[in-house]
């Protein structure tokens, strides 16, 4: 859709660039695992999202089949269509693949038992066979911080949710943040055992928004996709072959108990939405028309664009590595 | 307690738990957010402090700026709470 001011959200799109894109991506990836790292392959975390599923694919087509190794690591909150998505990639593509059941590692580590004990301290009744999330209010609908608030849910489907307090809330995010660095252990593992690099899957909005846990999902040697929009990513996921189902799943964290968009957990807007108003961010386009575009108000893509600002400024801290003196 | 008490004590609060580089050039007018001072999990432990300092219960709808943003804004909104 254009705006009479000229913005117009095909500017997004690499369109007939596509097929250049993923011969760039490709040399790129050859040369760096085998070259510069020294690694004979990629090791990856498999979601059945859309975002794994093109690195992985691309991973193949740049070094072989035979040098992607796949993981799917599920644990006991995954939901279903994470591991029939993630198997069905992986026979596309016909890579090898390791099935690792992560909730005895997560259970040992207390990650369910942390978690679930900040929540209690908020919701007194939450307890076993309960599910949760935590949640963003919309940024469109008022100025209001975007603080989050606690979901839960009974198993006779009761549903309960509450502002958490500062401890409550970091508990909550630091015991779910082991489900991540679980996953990059278990990757590391196989990467060391093979001499493989990690492939880190982020796309350009959630590397730039900090939409990942140091350490965690936002720890790889090569992170193939991080310069694209998500709207390039589902570009690239169709001239690759991935198949139609897993790319006409909405996007999910995937992280907490109850199902989660994720608008809901971090981004101010469906990811069209969120590439637009980056864009227009960080090329000068002005509030209006990318306002126009999108069917918003100028103070709605003002206070997205205020988002982006705070989310920038504290990924600073997510992607910087270990300071040192010189 | 009086207006400048409230904002001693904000001001206190802040300097305590947040990194000011320079406290004295912090005005009590300065945007928390455009300073850099805070971020969400910053604004969420004004609301935390706010509450059990004061007393007071502060409703979702008024974690907003104009409420939250500088120690004026937060000193005001603590008077008007308090009635």
């Amino acid at each position: 859709m254009s705006s009479p001011g000229g913005f117009d959200l095909a500017q997004l799109r690499l369109g007939d660039r596509a097929s250049a894109e993923l011969d760039r991506i490709g040399a790129w990836l050859h040369e760096t695992v085998l070259g510069t790292l020294k690694r004979r392959g990629v090791v990856l975390g498999l979601s059945g999202g859309i975002d794994s599923s093109v690195v992985a694919a691309l991973a193949a087509r740049a070094l072989g089949r035979e040098r992607v190794l796949g993981l799917f690591m599920n644990e006991g909150e995954s939901s279903d269509d994470t591991a029939r998505l993630a198997h069905l990639l992986a026979d596309s593509l016909g890579i090898a693949t390791v099935d690792e059941d992560i909730s005895p590692i997560l259970r040992a580590a207390g990650c369910y038992a942390r978690r679930d004990e900040a929540i209690r301290s908020v919701i007194p009744r939450y307890g076993d066979g309960w599910k949760c999330k935590i949640v963003l209010p919309s940024v469109l609908d008022s100025d209001r911080y975007r603080i989050y608030s606690v979901v839960v849910r009974s198993p006779d489907g009761v549903e309960l949710s509450a502002r958490m307090p500062p401890a409550a809330y970091l508990q909550v995010v630091a015991a779910t943040s082991f489900k991540q660095r679980t996953r990059k252990m278990l990757e590391y593992f196989h990467a060391d055992r093979l001499v493989y690099a990690v492939a880190g899957t982020p796309n350009r909005l959630e590397y730039d928004q900090g939409f990942f846990v140091k350490n965690g999902d936002g720890a790889a040697d090569v992170k193939p996709i991080a310069h694209l929009y998500k709207t390039q990513v589902y570009e690239l996921a169709a001239a690759l072959g991935v198949p139609d189902e897993i790319r006409a799943r909405p996007p999910t964290t995937d992280t907490y108990s109850l199902p989660q968009s994720q608008e809901e957990f971090y981004f101010s807007l469906p990811y069209q939405g969120m590439d637009a108003c980056l864009y227009a961010r960080d090329h000068g386009v002005p509030a209006a028309e990318v306002a126009a575009a999108l069917q918003l108000t100028v103070e709605q893509v003002e206070r997205v664009w205020r988002d982006i600002d705070g989310k920038r400024a504290a990924a600073r801290y997510l992607h910087s590595a270990p300071l040192t003196l010189t | 307690m009086s207006d400048d008490a409230v904002k001693r004590r904000l001001r206190e609060f802040v300097a305590q738990n947040f990194y000011l580089p320079d406290p004295a050039s912090f005005e009590d007018g300065s945007s928390f957010l455009d300073r850099g001072v805070i971020d969400s999990t910053g604004v969420l432990e004004l609301v935390s402090f706010v509450e059990g300092e004061y007393g007071l219960s502060v409703a979702d709808e008024d974690i907003v700026p104009s409420n939250f943003d500088s120690i004026d804004a937060l000193a005001g909104f603590v008077a008007r709470k308090r009635g």
